[in-house]
C-alpha cells in the first residue's frame, strides 16, 4: 500500500510538473502564419513582443502593425513572439529567430536594446530594428514616433475640455520618454487654457491595471476632471468613466473601455513603417538610421473624438495638426519656461531631437516631481 | 478640501485591500487546519480569469463569481491531494499551484485580454449608513463584495471561536494526532478547509477581475497573493486583525499616489517593501512570545498528518 502510494505520488508530480511546464511556455507562444503555397520571393519576418499580443496597449498597437504588413505583402511570413521579457531571454529568442532564417526582426522594447546589439553582432546578414533604443550598427536600426506631437494635439482637448483647470496624469516610469509627453501634453492644455495645470502622478508600473486605477482615483479626489496616463492598461479611463469624469487615453483607441470618458487617444500605427522597411530590405536599399517619424508618416496619430467633443475643439486640433503635417512648427519651439519659470528655450528656437530624447525636467504647467534616479 | 482627501484615501485604502482580506481570510481557514497553501497567487490568477471568462458570456457578474470561486476550490483540491492524501511537501506543492495557476490563467485568458466588460460590481452606498460621517465615507459607499467581506470576517471569526466545529478545526491545526484521538476526522476538516480557502482566493481574484479594475490581463494580481499570505501573518491568523491589516496595507497601497498629489514624494519602492517589513516584525515578535498562545502559528502547520506514524 505505502509503495504503490509512493509511485502514484511521484505520478503525479512528474505529471504536475510536466503540466506546468507545458502551460508555462504558454506566455512564449510562437504563431506562425503559413505563407501562401507559390508566391514569389518569400522573406521571414519576427516580432518580438514585451507583453501578451491583447494587452490593449503597446505589444497590441505593434501586432497590429504586422497584421497590416501581412495583408500589404501576402509573400511576408511573420513569426511572432509575446510576453518576452527584456531580459537574457530576449537575447534567447533573438538568437533563436536569426538562426530560423528570419530576415528581419523588430524588437519592439526599450529593454531589448544590448542584446539586439549582442544577437546582431553574430548575425550579420540579418537586419535588426529596435524600437526605442539608441544604439545603431551596420545591421541595427532604431525606429520611434514623435509620440508627442499627438501628446500636445490631445492636451488641446483636455485643456478645453476641464472645469476644474485641473488634469490628471498617471504617469509610468520616470524616463524622458514619458516626460516629454507630459510636458507636449502640458504646452498644448496651456496653449489653449493657461489657467490650467497638470498634476502628476507616477505609478513606476507600464501595466498594474489594479494601481495605476488607484493613482487615476487619487487624482481624481484631488479635484481633477480629466486623466491622461501613459501605461497600456485602460484602467485609469475606467477609473474616470465611474466617476462621471473624462479622460485621454494611449497607444490604442481606449473608447471601447470607457466610452463616456474617453475623449480621444495618442495612437501608434506601426503599419506603414513595417512595409516600408520590410520592402527595403528586400529591394536591398535598406541603410541602417535612426528612425524617429513625425505625424506626417502616419505613424502616430490622435483616435477619433468622443461625442462629448465639441466642433470648436475638433477644427482648433485639425488647425494644429495642419501645421504640424506641414513640418511649419513643431511642439517644443521656444518660448518655453521651467517649473521654475526659468526660459529653457528661447523664443524662435527649436529643440533638438537630442535634447528631446534626454529630457529631464518638466516645462511650466506642470505640478508634480520627477522622482530622482535614487528613487 | 484637506479633510476630503485623507477621507478619499482610506475609502480607497478599503478597497485596494479587499482583494487581499478575501484571499487572507481563505489563508486563514487553511493555516488554522494545519495545511500551508503558498497557492494563492495561482488561485487567484485562476478566479480572476475564470469570473471573468463566465461574466462575459453569461452577463451576470454573480455567475462569474460563483465560477471563480468553484474554480478556486478546484485549484485547491489539488494542493488538498498532494499534501494531506500524498502528504508532499506543503511549500513544494502551493509553489507548483502558484506557477501552474499563472500559467494556466495566461493560457486561458489569451483571447480576453484588451476585452471590455460591461457588467461588473459598481459601488452601491448604503442608505443610512453611507450617511453617517467618516465612517460612512470610508466603509459603506463601496460595491458589494466590499460589504460581503465585511459579513465573512465576522462569521469566520465567530465559527473558528464560537463553535464546536471551529474548535475541532483550530485543535486539526494544533495537534491532528489528538484531535483525531478524540474522534475528530483530521482529513475530512483538512479536505475542507483547504477547499473553502481556495474558494475564497478565487473570490479574490473575481474581485479584482470583476470590481477593482474590470478587465483581464495576464498576471493581474501583481503579487498581491502573497502579499495576503503575509497578512495572514500580520494579522496573526486572526480573521478581525487581519481585517485592520488589509486595511492598512490597502491604504499603504494607494498612500503613495495621494501624497503625489499633494506635492510630497515618497519612494514608490519603499511603499511597496513596507507590508513586508510590517510582517517580519510580527513574526519577530509572535515567535519571541510563543508563551502567549494566542498570537503564535498553528503547531501542526506545514506538517502533514500521518495516522501510521503515530
Amino acid at each position: 500500500m505505502k509503495l504503490k502510494r509512493k509511485y502514484l505520488f511521484m505520478f503525479l508530480s512528474i505529471l504536475l510538473i510536466l503540466s506546468v511546464a507545458v502551460v508555462g511556455c504558454g506566455g512564449g507562444k510562437q504563431a506562425s502564419n503559413a505563407p501562401a503555397a507559390g508566391s514569389g520571393d518569400k522573406i521571414k519576418v519576427a516580432f518580438v513582443y514585451v507583453g501578451p499580443v491583447g494587452d490593449a496597449g503597446w505589444s497590441y498597437s505593434h501586432d497590429q502593425g504586422r497584421q497590416y504588413l501581412v495583408k500589404e505583402m501576402p509573400n511576408v511570413e511573420t513569426t511572432v513572439v509575446e510576453s518576452v521579457p527584456e531580459g537574457a531571454d530576449a537575447e534567447r529568442v533573438l538568437t533563436e529567430l536569426a538562426s530560423k532564417g528570419n530576415k528581419v526582426i523588430f524588437a519592439t522594447s526599450f529593454g531589448y536594446m544590448d542584446y539586439v546589439e549582442k544577437v546582431a553582432k553574430k548575425f550579420p546578414e540579418v537586419v535588426f530594428l529596435h524600437a526605442t533604443g539608441f544604439k545603431t550598427a551596420n545591421n541595427v536600426g532604431t525606429y520611434f514616433g514623435r509620440e508627442y506631437q499627438a501628446r500636445y494635439l490631445s492636451g488641446l482637448v483636455a485643456g478645453k475640455q476641464t472645469q476644474t483647470n485641473l488634469i490628471g496624469y498617471v504617469a509610468a516610469m520616470p524616463i524622458p520618454e514619458v516626460i516629454r509627453g507630459i510636458n507636449a501634453f502640458t504646452l498644448g492644455v496651456k496653449e489653449v487654457n493657461p489657467k490650467a495645470t497638470v498634476k502628476v502622478v507616477w505609478t513606476n508600473t507600464w501595466y498594474d491595471p489594479a494601481k495605476e486605477k488607484d493613482a487615476a482615483k487619487s487624482l481624481l479626489d484631488a479635484n481633477c476632471d480629466v486623466i491622461a496616463q501613459h501605461q497600456d492598461t485602460p484602467a485609469p479611463m475606467q477609473a474616470a468613466e465611474e466617476r462621471g469624469k473624462f479622460g485621454i487615453g494611449y497607444n490604442t483607441d481606449m473608447s471601447k473601455f470607457a466610452p463616456k470618458a474617453v475623449l480621444t487617444s495618442p495612437v501608434w500605427n506601426w503599419g506603414p513603417y513595417y512595409v516600408k522597411t520590410v520592402k527595403a530590405v528586400m529591394d536591398k536599399t535598406w541603410k541602417t538610421e535612426q528612425y524617429w517619424g513625425p505625424m506626417s508618416d502616419n505613424i502616430i496619430d490622435l483616435a477619433p473624438f468622443g461625442p462629448m467633443v465639441s466642433e470648436d475643439t475638433k477644427a482648433l486640433v485639425a488647425k494644429k495638426k495642419d501645421t504640424i503635417m506641414k513640418g511649419q512648427w513643431d511642439v517644443f519651439t521656444g518660448p518655453i519656461k521651467d517649473q521654475q519659470g526659468q526660459v529653457k528655450v528661447q523664443e524662435g528656437q527649436k529643440m533638438t531631437d537630442k535634447e528631446m530624447l534626454g529630457f529631464d525636467w518638466f516645462v511650466q504647467g506642470v505640478d508634480g516631481a520627477i522622482p530622482s534616479a535614487k528613487q | 478640501m484637506e479633510q476630503s482627501i485623507w477621507l478619499a484615501l482610506l475609502s480607497t485604502g478599503v478597497v485596494a485591500g479587499t482583494p487581499i482580506l478575501f484571499a487572507a481570510l481563505g489563508e486563514i481557514l487553511t493555516e488554522r487546519a494545519g495545511i500551508l497553501n503558498l497557492g494563492v497567487e495561482g488561485m487567484m490568477l485562476v478566479g480572476a480569469v475564470t469570473g471573468f471568462m463566465v461574466t462575459m458570456s453569461t452577463h451576470n457578474q454573480w455567475m462569474g463569481l460563483l465560477m471563480a470561486i468553484v474554480a478556486g476550490g478546484l485549484m485547491a483540491l489539488i494542493h488538498a491531494f498532494l499534501s494531506i492524501t500524498l502528504r508532499a511537501n506543503q511549500v513544494v506543492s502551493g509553489l507548483a499551484l502558484t506557477i501552474f495557476g499563472t500559467g494556466l490563467s495566461g493560457f486561458l485568458g489569451k483571447d480576453l485580454i484588451g476585452v471590455p466588460l460591461t457588467d461588473t460590481f459598481k459601488p452601491i452606498p448604503i442608505a443610512g449608513l453611507s450617511e453617517i460621517p467618516w465612517i460612512g465615507d470610508i466603509l459603506f459607499k463601496h460595491d458589494a463584495l466590499v460589504y460581503i467581506s465585511y459579513g465573512l470576517i465576522f462569521i469566520l471569526w465567530f465559527f473558528l471561536y464560537r463553535t464546536k466545529t471551529g474548535l475541532e478545526l483550530r485543535a486539526v491545526g494544533e495537534n491532528p494526532a489528538a484531535a483525531d484521538a478524540a474522534g475528530i476526522n483530521v482529513f475530512a476538516i483538512r479536505y475542507a478547509c483547504v477547499i473553502a480557502g481556495g474558494m475564497l482566493a478565487g473570490a479574490a481574484g473575481a474581485y479584482l477581475s470583476l470590481a477593482y479594475a474590470p478587465s483581464w490581463l495576464e498576471n493581474m494580481t501583481a503579487g498581491r497573493g502573497w502579499i495576503a499570505v503575509a497578512l495572514v501573518i500580520f494579522g496573526t491568523w486572526n480573521p478581525l486583525r487581519a481585517f485592520l491589516g488589509s486595511f492598512f496595507f490597502g491604504t499603504i497601497d494607494v498612500m503613495g499616489f495621494t501624497m503625489q498629489t499633494i506635492g510630497i514624494q515618497i519612494p514608490s519602492f519603499f511603499l511597496k517593501m513596507l507590508p513586508y517589513i510590517f510582517t517580519i516584525a510580527v513574526l519577530i515578535v509572535v515567535t519571541r512570545e510563543t508563551k502567549t498562545r494566542r498570537v503564535a502559528s498553528p503547531e501542526a502547520l506545514s506538517i502533514p498528518y500521518n495516522r501510521e506514524e503515530r
